[in-house]
């Protein structure tokens, strides 16, 4: 009895709870902010750089391949630390929260664009020739007949890798980005409790389990790959 | 141009963090080596829970993946390491580090497991069954080397992430190769140190990205 009321005291205080409330709250503000800028630029730009690979112009699609496979290859906060202490150097100075939306957007577009492009790649040669056949043009081809088809096949996997990269607006809290992490180890080191950061974790779950029960609802509905 | 080299690409300062990041580097692979195996060995057993015939045991498993697939890891890992200690336990950094690795890539693994399995047909089951295979034998002599072959890209591409993931082992100041990078940033006031770690993991994960993409057209294919 007395270690669990213990046990309470120091994860679920309820005087912590009301005290710092307000400020995880604004956390959950600013992740879903972040989290909505990252997801909406960068999707849009994976899709911008997969329909530029399309026309198949050498010296671009290398250019893509190489921006791709980097922020493939290059953990997401190396990228934070690098962009957030690197720039100021050099006479650019942004905000935390740009700094921040700027790499997970680039890191997200990579992604996408791999996805988009395998996507593009995985409708036959005959829907191509077909379009043109009646007519369209190269880029009504690609507007009304592929992307339709090859967009519904990267729903399930550009929808994981989306949830994957928006938890890592977490990130932000090394270079103090006022998100959800951030207010809680800020709320914890005030108040000498670990309810904070049991508050943290508990935003986080009711924030993505959601989305983590929709993207296996979408990969099981889409199922991709195997036919 | 002269301010970009000098501030990003400083030979001089490279080579004197050079040793620093080594070290480094040598912290990454003892933990890529204590995490990998984990995360599949776990992976592996949670596939098997959530797919046992048995609700009871079903459920709690598949609420466990999702519920540490929904967690942001770093959350994880500085819940433990800065929040246990609150409840009288005070894991060391590494061991924080493996507790939360395991905890989030063994849910991810597991899922990917799952699809596998899930992805041989029963007609498999049903046939190794009738031969005399007990139903143990049966899963790992028919259906998870099939299983592990039809996700083998997806667990590829998981590891990376895992390896990727290890420099959020410097938050809580395990000196890994990332830690160690933006130490030597600190000292010089110079971001080549961490361009020299960005390098390194670029020399070590390019090729199993590039490899990925072709595991991965050749399958959609």
């Amino acid at each position: 009895m007395e270690a669990w009321s213990r046990f309470l005291d120091t994860f679920f205080n309820w005087e912590v709870i009301e005290r710092y409330f307000p400020a995880i709250m604004k956390g959950v503000v600013v992740t879903i902010e972040i989290a909505a800028a990252v997801v909406v630029t960068g999707t849009l730009l994976g899709l911008a750089l997969a329909i530029v690979r399309t026309f198949r112009l050498l010296a671009v699609n290398a250019l893509i391949v190489v921006f791709v496979d980097m922020l493939r290859a290059l953990p997401p906060l190396v990228l934070v630390l690098l962009v957030y202490f690197g720039l100021p150097n050099i006479g650019i100075n942004l905000p935390s929260f740009a700094v921040l939306w700027l790499v997970l957007a680039l890191v997200l577009a990579a992604f996408a664009e791999e996805i988009f492009w395998a996507g593009i790649l995985s409708i036959p040669k005959g829907q191509w020739e077909a379009a043109r056949c009646t007519g369209l043009g190269f880029l009504g081809t690609l507007v009304y007949v592929v992307l339709p088809q090859a967009i519904r096949l990267t729903v399930p996997p550009l929808t994981n890798r989306t949830i994957a990269i928006t938890k890592n607006t977490a990130l932000g809290t090394v270079i103090g980005v006022g998100e959800i992490l951030n207010q809680a180890t800020t709320a914890q080191s005030f108040s000498g409790n670990a309810t904070p950061l049991m508050m943290g974790a508990i935003a986080y779950v009711i924030l993505f389990i959601p989305v983590v029960v929709l993207g296996r609802f979408l990969e099981t509905r889409f199922a991709w790959r195997r036919v | 141009m002269e301010a970009i080299v000098q501030q990003f690409f400083n030979l001089g300062i490279m080579e004197r963090a050079l040793p620093l990041i080594l070290a480094g580097l040598e912290q990454t692979i003892v933990i890529c080596l204590l995490v990998i195996p984990l995360g599949l060995i776990g992976g592996l057993t949670f596939a098997i829970i959530s797919l046992s015939r048995l609700r009871i045991v079903r459920w709690p498993a598949m609420a466990g993946i999702d519920f540490f697939r929904a967690i942001p890891p770093l959350v994880l890992l500085i819940f433990i390491y800065a929040g246990l200690p609150f409840a009288g336990f005070r894991p060391s950094p590494m061991l924080a580090v493996a507790i939360a690795f395991f905890l989030n890539t063994s849910s991810y693994y597991g899922e990917i497991y799952r699809a596998g399995i899930e992805s041989v047909g029963q007609g498999q089951w049903d046939a190794a069954r009738s031969t005399g295979l007990y139903g143990y034998q049966t899963l790992a002599y028919v259906v998870l080397p099939q299983a592990v072959r039809n996700v083998l890209p997806d667990l590829v591409s998981n590891t990376v992430e895992v390896v990727k993931l290890t420099s959020i082992a410097s938050v809580v100041a395990l000196p890994e190769l990332l830690y160690s990078a933006d130490m030597a940033r600190s000292v010089t006031f110079n971001s080549s140190p961490i361009v020299l770690a960005a390098a390194i993991y670029l020399v070590m994960l390019w090729p199993i990205v590039r490899l990925i993409s072709r595991l991965e057209r050749r399958v959609a294919a």
